[in-house]
């Protein structure tokens, strides 16, 4: 089934959380003014990206990664036309010039550029294609996009979407419960942590942004890039009075009544 | 006689006349008017007051079920509807993600009536660019112990699963 749509109600944040969660494979790509972009994933991960607008030669990534110079990555392409980018990182890593790290870091920077640029936009068709990854003659990398979604986050320019988001700070926050969130490989800047100190289902957003000195902008941007990367997620404050349950006919009957009443509801239903 | 009541919610368009229509042993009581805004370009009719149909199960017993007004302007019905409900269903269009972030700023409302049961339907999943349920689950921030279930509200079959698993859930949540 299609998963497509327009970023302008689907954000690149929100489907790289869904991707994330989904642990999905595919390629997804994003036509924005720019040009077009594709991000390609494996179970989840982000493998490899590439735009429209921009040489993805392997001499062109390591030139933007300052690792080689412009003139050097011109003479490499002339002499290597015919060679796939793996065939080339090896001549270079052989010869001695590069490290294998230096070339998976590049690659990697580039990719992330990529995606960053992404978050700009809030405005463009999007569609996921699944199982279809780059082409076997590039290097591709494996990066967790928890990170990216943080990052991604914090470069949000639609302030006002956040309020969306977030609309009421007299919510609690509390750390999510689910196994596969991995708290180690998540890079935290130091306000995050600030935050992540206060939280409790006890002490509200609200409550949390005075004890730190944090306006309601900062508090929800922050919190909102805790939400999607899934490590935190919003509940009741705990000490508020109970909720009036409401007044209905059902309530004031027992349990075993209640119980009898949805039973004949399922079997008349089923009888439709 | 006793009378009970389910809601069935959800953004504009997403179904919830059909919904209703498909199991109601009466014609559904539909208050619908011509669109004269922007939303004209998605449907000609629109509910504006409330959906309402029936489904007797004995001589004690009826099941009322009231569907929501599909336009934000006409939110300050829901609290009304809600009052006394068994349990609601969020009806969301899957090929409309325009449509996703409204489908759960009315789920947090009627959260906040009552705290009743509750499903999520994915309606229209006949439809080649519907999104997967799983998928549904993750852009609308389910939790996991809530159910998504696939519906196509034109399908009675279909209607009455998503009815009978918001029932199993509401027996959950009364004691033996």
């Amino acid at each position: 089934m299609a998963l497509k749509g327009n970023l302008r109600d689907f954000s690149t944040t929100q489907l790289l959380n869904l991707i994330h969660l989904a642990r999905k494979t595919g390629a997804l790509t994003i036509q924005v003014p720019s040009g077009v972009t594709s991000l390609f994933f494996r179970e989840g991960k982000l493998v490899y990206a590439a735009t429209s607008g921009q040489d993805g030669h392997l001499t062109s990534m390591l030139a933007r990664a300052g690792r080689l110079t412009e003139e050097q990555a011109r003479g490499i392409r002339q002499h290597a036309a015919d060679r796939s980018d793996k065939e080339l990182a090896m001549l270079l890593i052989s010869a001695g010039y590069l490290s294998q790290r230096d070339i998976v870091d590049s690659v990697r920077r580039d990719i992330l550029e990529t995606v960053y640029g992404l978050f700009a936009w809030s405005d463009g068709l999007f569609h996921f294609e699944p199982n279809r990854l780059p082409s076997e003659d590039v290097i591709t990398v494996s990066i967790d996009l928890e990170n990216i979604i943080l990052e991604g986050s914090r470069r949000m320019k639609e302030w006002e979407r956040l309020k969306d988001e977030l609309p009421d700070l007299n919510m609690a926050l509390k750390f999510t419960d689910r196994p596969q969130t991995q708290l180690r490989n998540i890079n935290l800047t130091v306000d995050e942590w600030r935050v992540i100190s206060y939280i409790n289902p006890r002490n509200s957003i609200k409550q949390i942004a005075q004890r730190i000195g944090m306006d309601e902008f900062q508090i929800r941007k922050l919190v909102y890039g805790l939400l999607q990367v899934g490590l935190v997620e919003i509940v009741e404050p705990e000490g508020l009075p109970p909720k009036q349950p409401p007044v209905t006919e059902m309530v004031s009957r027992s349990p075993a009544a209640k119980r009898s009443v949805i039973h004949k509801l399922i079997n008349r239903i089923k009888r439709l | 006689m006793q009378t009970v009541k389910m809601v069935i919610t959800g953004p504009f368009n997403a179904g919830k006349t059909e919904f209703i229509r498909s199991v109601s042993e009466i014609e559904v009581v539909s208050t619908e008017r011509k669109i004269t805004d922007t939303s004209s370009r998605i449907k000609k009719e629109t509910t504006v007051a409330m959906d309402f149909g029936r489904i007797t199960v004995d001589n004690d017993l009826v099941l009322y079920l009231f569907g929501t007004p599909g336009q934000k302007r006409f939110d300050f019905m829901w609290e009304i509807l809600s009052e006394g409900m068994l349990g609601f269903i969020v009806l969301v269009d899957s090929t409309r993600p325009e449509t996703f972030r409204e489908a759960r700023q009315i789920l947090d409302v009627f959260r906040t009536y009552a705290d009743t049961p509750y499903v999520v339907a994915a309606n229209k999943q006949d439809l080649a660019d519907a999104w997967p349920v799983e998928d549904l689950r993750i852009a609308l921030k389910i939790h996991p112990g809530v159910k998504v279930l696939p519906c196509v509200a034109t399908d009675k079959e279909s209607v009455k699963k998503v009815l009978l698993e918001l029932l199993y859930s509401i027996l959950e949540t009364v004691p033996e």
